[in-house]
């Protein structure tokens, strides 16, 4: 779909076409959104917040649009998101200003197996630090989550339910609605890693009633350095704040300080503001194709690859269907990396390793996986390619 | 295309990561170092017995990948009998050689095979891991003995 507008996609890796499977790492960007931030460089670069004049002025509609827009999209109110400089930073900000403020010792946090090492992590630390305790969902033999498991872990003492929708290595879109109701049955909030969920999902967190929701701008066409908070409204009001800084205030003397109402209050210093801008450009040409066909097209390619990826002798699929992105396997014989480093010489770019998320792939039994993501611009070419490649390996490493 | 992949994984590595030589835990060991590559999960540990300055005997364990295995397997090949300053000196040159600068290849035996790593700039940690091991667990054992 729309492989024209990639450009990226046109160079070569040594004397090989690209094919590009490792949009789940980052996605590559389109024409429309290079063009939107060339012509913000061009243009209109100017800092935000803090300036009469009119390039400032006109900067700061452009980044208080982008807010607007992410809000619209995500069916939540513009006063409900935060930018930051990634996912990873968003599900920081929540451990470091609503964990250091209710985490106590004795408390709990509920976590999924599943976690990428930036949201297990900051909970991780807290937890040590303040001698709470983390309560692992784990998964079934499916490599879903065990829901009945998970159930038995909510009590009185939980504070957090620490859950990424959709995995990263399994793919597997997890029942984020439904656990944040067990949270809250209990009087604790959810806090949602969406990282991997925007790109293939229509995701609306008033509906899944998280508390909390993060992701990153460059996993959906948009540049690296952005990403995205939601926090509910009434728990953002009562939170500190997370850095200190320019624009984050509303009065400084020498003794003290008070704080700026609202999101900016979490907002210290010049922020990324040709970030958020292309993230705006790169919602606005997602929406123009909807992500209904989208997700259709991944599924597509993902089914394909699946049934494709399992009639090969040797190759071990994760997890089950239906995937959101990405497909996790490996090939018995050849490590992930040796894997990765014959594809590459193919021009296939796919990511060997742990993915950020060890105690997910040690569950698995493992120490690491092939992972292959595709979007909306790969195609069926591609997913020949990397099964051509397999099999080129197989025969370069001798293995039946 | 694949050319280059050849002059790397040539027969004798894939039979070192195959058939690892000298891999345990050597129970008479003066010294040992653990090396773990993060990024991807390759694991090392190397045991050295050192009798009067000289590597009287090494073994290893660990998991990874084909470079990374085969690499720790013809290093202990390479470096069993030598003192620990010849060792020291071939796991420089190694090290120089891996990331495509100039040194001597005398001594590195079938290891020099792994030097090709420098055209796959990704890998070059793998081959290089189990001699920065060695690096590690010889100046370990050149303190204690200070
Ligand atoms: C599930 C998940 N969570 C969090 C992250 C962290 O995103 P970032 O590195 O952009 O902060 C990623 C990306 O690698 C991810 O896949």
């Amino acid at each position: 779909m729309r492989r024209s507008d990639f450009p990226e996609l046109t160079r070569r890796i040594g004397d090989q076409p690209l094919t590009y499977l490792d949009s789940a790492a980052t996605s590559l960007m389109p024409t429309p959104v290079l063009k939107v931030l060339q012509a913000f460089y061009a243009t209109n670069y100017a800092n935000v917040h803090r300036s009469v004049s009119t390039l400032g002025y006109e900067a700061t509609n452009r980044y208080e649009e982008a807010r607007q827009q992410v809000a619209r999209w995500l069916h939540a109110g513009s006063d409900e998101i935060i930018f930051t400089a990634g996912c990873t930073d968003s599900l920081n900000l929540v451990a470091a200003t609503w964990g250091r403020q209710h985490l106590h010792a004795g408390d709990e946090v509920v976590v999924s197996i599943m976690e990428h090492h930036s949201s297990l992590l900051p909970w991780q630390q807290l937890a040590l630090q303040v001698g709470a305790k983390l309560r692992f969902i784990q998964l079934t033999p499916a490599g879903t989550l065990d829901l009945e498991q998970a159930r038995t872990l909510f009590n009185a003492h939980t504070k957090v339910l620490v859950l990424t929708q959709v995995s990263n290595v399994l793919g597997c879109e997890n029942p984020v609605g439904q656990l944040a109701k067990w949270a809250h049955a209990v009087g604790a909030i959810a806090v949602i890693d969406g990282a991997q969920a925007v790109p293939h999902l229509a995701v609306n967190v008033a509906a899944l009633d998280c508390d909390f929701y993060a992701f990153s701008g460059h996993k959906l066409l948009a540049p690296t350095g952005i990403g995205v908070l939601y926090g509910k409204r009434v728990l953002l009001q009562q939170l500190p704040p997370y850095r200190y800084g320019g624009e984050m205030i509303a009065d400084v003397s020498c003794e003290t300080a008070s704080w700026a109402d609202g999101v900016q209050k979490f907002e210290a210093g010049t922020p990324n503001i040709i970030g958020a801008i292309g993230l705006a450009a790169a919602l606005t040409y997602l929406t123009k194709i909807g992500w209904q066909r989208i997700w259709q097209h991944d599924q597509v390619l993902l089914q394909d690859l699946a049934t494709r990826l399992a009639a090969i002798p040797g190759v071990t699929l994760y997890g089950s269907g239906p995937r959101y992105g990405v497909i996790s396997f490996n090939l018995a014989g050849v490590h992930p990396h040796d894997l990765a480093t014959v594809l590459d010489q193919l021009g296939v770019e796919v990511r060997a390793g742990h993915h950020c998320a060890e105690p997910l792939v040690h569950a698995l039994g493992t120490e690491s996986t092939v992972r292959a993501s595709v979007f909306l611009y790969n195609d069926q070419t591609d997913c020949d390619r990397l099964i051509s490649g397999i099999k080129t390996a197989k025969e370069f490493f001798h293995v039946t | 295309m694949l050319h280059d992949l050849r002059e790397l994984y040539q027969a004798v590595i894939l039979d070192h990561a195959a058939h690892p030589r000298n891999q345990g835990k050597l129970a008479t060991a003066t010294s040992d170092q653990l090396v773990h590559n993060p990024s991807c999960g390759d694991t090392i540990h190397l045991y050295l017995q050192v009798i009067q300055g000289r590597i009287a005997a090494i073994e290893f364990t660990g998991s990874g990948c084909t470079i990374s295995q085969a690499s720790a397997s013809l290093l202990t090949t390479v470096i069993k009998g030598k003192t620990m300053q010849e060792a020291l000196t071939l796991a420089d040159h190694f090290s120089a050689l891996a990331m495509g600068q100039a040194a001597p290849k005398a001594g590195l035996g079938d290891a020099v095979i792994l030097t090709q790593v420098m055209q796959f700039p990704t890998r070059i940690k793998c081959a290089t891991i189990s001699w920065w091991a060695l690096k590690q667990a010889i100046l370990t054992e050149q303190e204690e003995e200070a």
